[in-house]
């Protein structure tokens, strides 16, 4: 919300400076986010008159004597067609700083100093001046866009400053307004704040216009969506002459950012400015019937706007009709077919109330959005819709362009807001939710500087809402009047002094969760947070097929980009792209983890809501390999108190030797593997990358617990035996028979494999320890029998026998 | 006799010259002063002496045995030093060399800022609860007092997984589950991943929050204050101070920024807090009278504030890390300066 500081001094008497004004505001809520110095780029520059112009032979130039009264007389070299004896022009003197524009003569290409100087052998003391070179065009002042000299008025004073005169010692605060106050969106409405701020009266623009009695054909005005058009107000206004907006008026509209068009739609651009109240004017010959319909549009109807879009509509729009056809979409922008033209001489005013999501939804639907349309999705109040038909027939009057009927049409309906809102708040309610005392006096001068109707009633006050203030709900909302304009700093931190005792710190399960965090940081892991986003390039990265239960991803509808476009199944790609991304860097080797969601739907597109599965992901790439990473996984059932099964299985991404399944209990709950070499391939790694999938739901079952088992009351034993078998034969399969084979044994350890020519190429030899422990009795001198039992069933289970 | 006792000592002095090594001198002194060394022979030959000699001769022994011991004794010591210090010598080692050495691993900044959080808030007596991410309509904006045509909806830019299914834009939204199911006194700390369509800087289309909530009799907004005072002590240093201005959140009221003095200048101005000596930390307020009664708690009886900061934002702060986006890249880089 753009507000210049001196059209804000139309309604209000502000006698603070820009900065200071700007603190307030912050403190009442109201943030500035820029304060701008218009003219904080030009100095140096004064009025000054061509007493005498002397054009310079073979030259355009003109030497000319240069009346800056008491700043001097200076000989100026001038190449601008109108210079010539008896005008009167900015002169910047030398040490000025003026905007330099480019060969155009419009494009401003940064500031320039003016230095004393030669053109053509002539000397110049200075420069004079075009609009642009002071960055103002001809709205802002008159002959602003010419690319001459920029004249001055004849009883401008030599020497004075031009800054004054061409307005560039203005501020424009650019303020943050919250959601909740759509009646500051307007020049008046943050007068009427600041007023308050400064105890100060606030002047209301003028609204007031005489209506000419005459023989004038009515109109007619039909509301057929009242639900989603609480309020329409036309106005019939006839005698139009359309021309040339005064310079106060277009010089207001550039202040805030607006071109000017012509005297009649100037005014409905004035009055939104103004009063944050968007208007419309229609050229009322081309309204069929003289009617006025606001109703839904019909599917396929079509319109082309101001700007020359077409667009197709729906039940969805709100149009707004004459006997037949769509003449504007109601508060985004007014139809090609009804516009305002040179020859209008009858115009029909429209100040009316849109529901807040009609508009919007439209606006988005057709990505058709205008400051008309901002206004009516942050809320318009009736009030103001009134105030602003008021205010622009006042206009038609003031500019002389018009004549005002008596033809008034106001369409209210079961939804309009017309009662003053009432209430009752209590001034102890109050302090105890602000944990204060305000003083009485206090609370009740600070709402009646906010326009509220204040009764006493012991210390409950009747309060009479200013209508333009639909925020106003309930006595907290009062409290935050009063504490904004109290202040803040009032405030006073305490501690809960009458709260309850409250338990706090994490459940269990996150207790859990930390711990394993802990282990796999302690064993040398960074932990990564990545996007819960990938996209279908990531999962053809991985070589899904499309019935991979990966691809059914829930899809969201409006993402950023496609790479960022479904909710991921899988840890996976998240994690391989970031160790690629690493390597890329030449970050060659790493260890990273990271436990987060996957979003799993029971039917797509999504209905229900999804199942949000928490997984841990573990990625090792560089000198790290297999074996590294189930290090890891095996570390994690331990701090788990479980044990984890490992068998060969196939994963589409992963390598086909290289992969195991996960077991817990039985369960699958994850895998590892490498990843395939023909994907590494693809991806251009010269590096290994290694990855674990853990379903972190599922493991979280086998949450720790301590339990103290009794000591063995004898010795344990350990043998090691040096085996000889089949290469195919796995070290969990020998493991299983040496367990099976004799009860008495607690573990068994790998400590050795080997491969050699004295062994054969089918054969390896592995070496176990094996531990005994005792139960109820001595088992010393059955160790040998035991032993031998493991051999046996070793050689007739899978063929091994005692390495020689 | 004496004749003896002089071949002793010179036989002692004779072979002790050449001795290297402790060890040979031990079987030296063995030979003179062990059971059957010389001196101890001479001794046992007593018995020959004629008895009037005894005295004279014992004396004489003895003082051969005494002068024997001191020299043995004291070879032995500076034998044994000069071993010592050759043994320092040898196993002498080059402590430069570097030290057996898993490195270390690391949590994510959030992960440790989280921590940090939740320790501060749950010695206060906060429960942390985590919802889910998403979420519908109802739990992230109308029950949140933010209908469907509330302007508030585009203040953060939703994405939509179907017509009432969305990412939760604000951890708030749990708040409202957490309230559902349990009664006043509450407090309650929801941390977890939120969405909004932006990305640039300082913003990034998935982020963390942390929100508190209070909720209890009598609870004031000068409570908020004080807590968050607190809060603020410990996360960014004892000499801080934190300012409220007003803001607008749907669901509280009244609503407030929470700034903090800049920890970097002082307050004084600089370029991270842009001048103003402030830093914008969090969004806070008294919970809206309105959010109580949809989670059936009467407002009239109880009161409550909540409020909800940035997680990426905080330690983006505390770390001086300067593009949010670098803390979802997963680089080693940065990563490895977190150590803990």
């Amino acid at each position: 919300m753009k507000a210049p500081l001196s059209w804000l001094k139309d309604y209000v008497d502000i006698d603070v400076t820009a900065e200071q004004l700007k603190d307030k505001l912050f403190s009442c809520g109201f943030e500035v986010e820029e304060l701008i110095d218009i003219g904080k780029d030009i100095s140096g520059v004064v009025v000054g008159e061509v007493t005498d112009c002397q054009p310079i032979e073979g030259t355009h130039l003109s030497k000319c004597k240069v009346d800056c009264g008491n700043k001097g007389i200076f000989q100026i070299c001038c190449g601008a067609d109108n210079v010539k004896t008896g005008i009167k022009a900015p002169c910047a003197l030398v040490g000025a700083t003026v905007y330099a524009t480019g060969k155009d003569h419009v494009t401003v290409e940064g500031v320039v100093t003016i230095k004393k100087g030669k053109l053509r052998g002539v000397e110049s003391e200075g420069m004079l001046c075009s609009g642009a070179e002071l960055g103002v065009n001809g709205d802002m002042f008159e002959g602003g866009d010419y690319c001459g000299l920029l004249l001055l008025p004849t009883d401008s004073k030599n020497g004075e400053d031009v800054k004054h005169i061409l307005g560039l010692d203005d501020y424009i605060f650019d303020i943050a307004v919250t959601a909740n106050r759509p009646d500051c969106q307007s020049i008046y409405g943050i007068a009427r704040e600041i007023a308050a701020l400064l105890g100060k009266q606030v002047k209301a623009p003028d609204c007031t216009y005489k209506e000419v009695k005459g023989n004038c054909k009515d109109i007619e005005i039909l509301n057929f969506a009242p639900d989603i058009c609480p309020r329409y107000i036309g106005h019939y206004v006839t005698n139009v002459k359309i021309s040339t907006s005064p310079a106060w008026l277009r010089k207001r509209l550039a202040l805030c950012g607006l071109r000017s068009i012509s005297n009649v739609v100037d005014i409905t651009n004035f009055v939104l400015l103004e009063l944050g109240q968007p208007m419309h004017a229609f050229d009322l010959r081309t309204l069929e019937g003289r009617k006025v319909v606001v109703r839904r549009a019909e599917k396929g109807e079509t319109i082309v706007t101001l700007d020359g879009n077409k667009f197709e509509l729906n039940s969805d729009n709100l149009v707004i009709c004459d006997g037949q056809k769509p003449c504007a979409l109601a508060g985004i922008m007014g139809g090609e077919n009804s516009e305002i033209r040179d020859d209008t001489a009858e115009v029909l005013f429209e100040a009316a109330k849109f529901a807040r999501d009609s508009v919007r939804k439209t606006a988005r639907a057709l990505g058709q959005h205008s400051d008309s349309s901002s206004l009516f999705e942050k809320g318009v109040n009736e009030y103001t819709t009134e105030m602003a038909m008021g205010r622009a027939l006042n206009l038609i009057q003031t500019l002389g362009c018009g004549t005002v009927t008596t033809v008034h049409k106001d369409v209210t309906t079961k939804y309009s807001n017309l009662a003053e809102k009432k209430m009752v708040a209590n001034l102890d309610k109050i302090n105890a939710l602000l944990g204060i005392k305000v003083p009485e006096a206090k609370a009740v001068d600070i709402l009646k500087r906010l326009n509220f109707g204040v009764e006493k009633n012991g210390s409950e006050l009747n309060i009479t809402v200013p209508r333009y203030r639909e925020d106003i709900d309930g006595y907290p909302d009062i409290a935050e009047e009063i504490i904004r304009f109290y202040g803040y700093d009032n405030i006073e931190g305490t501690f809960l002094p009458s709260a309850s005792i409250t338990n706090g710190g994490y459940s269990k399960a996150q207790k859990a969760e930390m711990r394993l965090k802990d282990t796999l940081v302690g064993k040398g892991l960074y932990e990564i947070s990545t996007y819960s986003f990938i996209s279908a390039k990531d999962l053809d990265m991985l070589h899904f097929p499309d019935d991979a239960e990966e691809r059914r991803a829930i899809k969201i509808l409006n993402p950023i980009s496609e790479d960022l476009s479904l909710m991921r199944t899988t840890l996976a790609p998240s994690m391989i792209n970031t160790a690629v991304r690493n390597l890329r860097r030449g970050n060659m080797e790493g260890k990273l983890f990271e436990i987060a969601n996957v979003y799993l739907a029971d039917e797509l597109p999504v209905k229900n809501f999804p199942k949000e599965r928490s997984k841990l992901c573990i990625g090792v790439w560089g000198k790290y390999g297999f074996f590294d990473l189930k290090g890891i996984t095996e570390c994690i059932a331990e701090t788990l108190n479980t044990e984890f099964e490992y068998l060969p299985a196939q994963k589409i991404f992963l390598h086909p030797g290289i992969t195991a399944k996960i077991l817990c209990d039985g369960a699958e709950v994850g895998y590892i593997g490498m990843l395939s070499p023909e994907i590494s391939n693809e991806l251009a790694l010269d590096r290994v990358i290694h990855i674990a999938e853990l379903d972190y739901e599922e493991l979280k079952k086998h949450e720790r617990t301590f339990k103290f088992a009794p000591l063995p009351k004898f010795a344990e034993f350990t043998r090691d035996l040096a085996l000889t078998c089949d290469r195919a034969v796995t070290c969990a399969e020998i493991q299983k028979e040496i367990f099976a084979a004799c009860k008495y044994v607690s573990a068994v350890k790998l400590f050795d494999v080997y491969m050699s020519e004295q062994l054969g190429s089918s054969k390896k030899s592995m070496a176990f320890s094996v531990t005994f422990t005792p139960k109820d009795e001595q088992i010393d001198d059955k160790i040998d029998g035991y032993v031998k039992k493991i051999l046996t069933n070793l050689k007739n289970k899978l063929d091994i026998s005692l390495r020689n | 006799m004496q004749e003896k006792i002089n071949e002793i000592e010179r036989q002692i002095d004779e072979t002790v010259k050449d001795v290297k090594s402790s060890r040979s001198l031990q079987e030296i002194k063995q030979k003179f002063l062990g059971r059957t060394g010389k001196i101890s022979e001479l001794m046992k030959n007593m018995r020959d002496v004629p008895p009037e000699q005894r005295p004279s001769m014992g004396k004489v022994l003895n003082a051969l045995r005494i002068w024997a011991e001191e020299k043995f004794g004291a070879l032995e010591a500076a034998l044994k030093e000069a071993e010592l210090k050759k043994k320092y010598e040898v196993e002498k080692i080059d402590v430069t060399l570097p030290g057996k050495f898993t490195p270390g691993g690391a949590y994510h900044p959030n992960t440790l800022v989280k921590n940090e959080l939740v320790s501060i808030f749950s010695g206060m007596g906060f429960e942390v609860f985590e919802g889910p991410e998403i979420e519908n309509d109802y739990y992230n904006f109308t029950a949140l007092n933010t209908p469907a045509d509330h302007p508030a909806r585009d203040m953060q830019d939703t994405f939509y997984l179907s017509k009432d299914l969305l990412l939760r834009t604000q951890t708030s939204a749990g708040q409202i589950r957490y309230m559902e199911n349990k009664k006043p006194p509450l407090k309650v700390l929801s941390p977890g991943k939120v969405y909004r369509s932006d990305d640039d800087a300082t913003h990034s289309p998935m982020f963390s929050q942390m929100e508190g909530l209070v909720v209890d009799k009598g609870i004031t907004l000068c409570d908020l204050k004080g807590m968050l005072d607190e809060f603020a002590k410990k996360v960014f240093g004892n000499s801080v101070k934190t300012r409220l201005r007003p803001s607008y959140f749907p669901f509280t009221e009244p609503s407030v920024e929470v700034d903090v003095s800049c920890s970097e200048c002082g307050g004084k101005g600089c370029r991270l807090c842009k001048g103003t000596g402030w830093i914008e930390v969090l969004g806070a307020g008294m919970v809206n009278r309105r959010v109580l009664e949809i989670c059936g708690i009467d407002p009239d009886i109880y009161t409550g504030f909540a409020f909800g900061m940035g997680i990426e934002r905080i330690a983006m702060l505390k770390y001086g890390i300067n593009n949010m986006k670098f803390l979802f890249e997963g680089d080693t880089r940065l990563l490895k300066q977190f150590k803990a």
